[in-house]
């Protein structure tokens, strides 16, 4: 079964986030709990990190919302696992503009993460995508 | 009535979307305008712009024939007693505030009760909110029955003495629900309180007669019934708008003005603060033009068995849930379901690359998302211009979606 263009959406790797999500739950004691929703549709992710000496040792996230949001989800806190904050605020951004349409540099190692480069073709679909990367930069940020 | 004769009057149906001629389930967001609507809209400003009240010029005067004449439309519409009885604001939003923050702030305090239900818009509960926040009183819910239905029996257990303001909405957005509301309005005033209609989904659907209802203050929006946005009116009886003061002070709504004091210009002037809402009202005016030659009771009966063909389609497909009234039951043409654990958002994600347009989300219910145990729902709603194939084409698709998702799972 075939639609045209959702199979660039619903790419193999996101719903396999979608539907083994990593990373799911919260961290109890967590140095940064951030909540965050999407007033427009109802997505809602309660999102818990530790950060020690500025790196990012741990992440998880609890939440509802579609395939596409809870995905992103996932692989969000996968990538920020060990990275510093610097670095995860960095990819952050790298995501927004990625979202956006707009060129990011390539030198950043993106992994599972560029599948979801389809979505930047379906405009509505963009906020599902980007909620839990604004979780993670806000909490970040508000450590700085 | 033959929808799809009339569909030939919206021209933005007739389009591809995706690849697929365009099916538009999206009606209770907003509906769709015919022709006539769009050209009022074009003749007005090409040929009377102007503004009103005020003009000697000819430019002036048209102007103002044309809005005061869309008021006396509107009058006619919900069968008001009077054009003073007619305000025009931006929408139903609008129009619910004024009453809460006007009626409500000079009547409404500590220890007294605001009475909603459980199913009300958005625009139906904050306003509330705020004026038990500011007043002190208790904001209360009328529970809904399972099947998203109200018992008179919980309005009068709801609606006490000590309420002042009962808000309902006539139709509900989401499940469909149409409220008995002649009836809740007589245990309103029973009790002495005055009576509320949201008839956003119900001015669009139904004939609403306000003389009928007996209601005190009834808001709808111009959009949802093929006029423009932003235009909507708030009626209210006559002896309580007299009595109730403007919340916006300004130009266009003064009668006399001193350095220290002024005062007001006589109903429904008061209430329409700066230069009014001039095309949309005209825009309306040919709405209800066009609503009127169609026949609201011909409208009501084709969404009627719209409605009833669709519950019989949708709830058909393996892994649905509908919410609301059941199949069978009296409801409005509004179908809010939910396919399998295929989340809202995916659904009208695939619907949409198959040309089929429905909402998905909270549907500015957030409360009753959470009395249906579900963060977000499908919503597909109907109108004059739909057809049983367009209910076909949202089937199928709908069964392809399922199928689309046990693939890629």
């Amino acid at each position: 079964m075939s639609f045209n263009n959702l199979d660039q959406l619903y790419r193999q790797v996101i719903m396999d986030h979608y539907k083994n999500p990593r990373n799911k739950g919260a961290i109890e004691d967590g140095s940064v709990t951030v909540d965050m929703n999407n007033p427009t549709c109802g997505d809602r992710i309660h999102l818990t990190m530790n950060v020690e000496d500025g790196i990012v040792t741990d992440a998880k996230f609890d939440g509802e919302g579609c395939s596409i949001s809870m995905a992103s989800a996932s692989m969000m806190t996968q990538a920020i696992k060990g990275k510093n904050m610097e670095d995860a605020i960095k990819l952050s951004q790298v995501f927004s503009d990625m979202m956006l349409g707009n060129d990011y540099p390539d030198d950043v190692d993106l992994d599972d993460i560029e599948a979801l480069q389809g979505v930047a073709k379906f405009p509505a679909r963009i906020k599902c995508a980007t909620l839990s990367w604004k979780a993670m930069e806000k909490g970040l940020q508000d450590q700085k | 009535m033959n929808a799809k004769e009339l569909k030939k009057y919206f021209p933005i149906l007739d389009q591809e979307v995706n690849g697929h001629p365009l099916v538009y389930l999206d009606s209770a967001a907003t509906s769709q305008k015919p022709v006539q609507v769009i050209e009022a809209l074009e003749h007005y400003y090409r040929y009377a712009n102007s503004n009103v009240h005020r003009g000697v010029h000819t430019l002036g005067n048209r102007a103002t024939d044309l809005y005061e004449g869309a008021r006396e439309k509107v009058r006619k519409f919900i069968n008001a007693a009077s054009t003073k009885e007619i305000v025009f604001l931006r929408g139903t939003t609008t129009a619910l505030n004024l009453v809460a923050q006007s009626y409500g702030r000079a009547n409404v305090k500590e220890g007294d009760e605001i009475v909603i239900t459980m199913m009300e818009h958005h625009s139906n509960i904050i306003p509330w909110q705020q004026l038990a926040k500011a007043t002190g009183a208790t904001l209360k819910y009328i529970p809904l029955q399972e099947d998203g239905t109200l018992s008179l029996e919980d309005v009068r257990k709801t609606v006490t003495p000590n309420t002042k303001i009962v808000s309902v909405m006539m139709v509900s957005n989401v499940l469909g629900t149409i409220n008995p509301i002649a009836d809740i309005t007589k245990i309103a005033h029973e009790n002495g309180a005055v009576m509320v209609v949201d008839a956003a989904q119900a001015a669009p659907h139904m004939k609403v007669d306000v003389a009928q209802l007996n209601c005190d203050f009834l808001a709808f929006s111009g959009h949802k019934m093929c006029g423009p946005t932003g235009i909507g009116v708030l009626y209210g009886k006559q002896a309580l708008l007299e009595k109730m003061e403007p919340i916006e002070f300004g130009g266009e709504m003064i009668d006399f003005v001193g350095l220290y004091e002024s005062t007001w210009k006589e109903l429904p002037w008061k209430f329409e603060g700066g230069t009014p809402i001039i095309a949309g009202a005209i825009g309306l005016g040919a709405a209800i033009d066009f609503l009127t030659e169609v026949g609201m009771d011909a409208i009501e009966q084709h969404e009627h068995k719209l409605a009833a063909y669709a519950m019989d389609k949708v709830t058909e497909i393996p892994g649905i849930s509908v919410f609301g009234p059941k199949r069978g039951k009296d409801r409005a043409s509004v179908v809010t379901f939910n396919l399998d654990d295929v989340h809202p958002h995916d659904v009208a994600t695939v619907l949409d690359a198959e040309g089929i347009a429905v909402r998905a989300g909270h549907h500015c219910a957030q409360t009753l998302m959470k009395w249906c145990k579900v963060s977000a729902t499908a919503r597909a709603s109907f109108y004059l211009y739909n057809t049983e194939e367009d209910i076909d084409r949202l089937a199928a698709s709908l069964l392809k979606t399922k199928e689309y998702f046990s693939d890629v799972f």
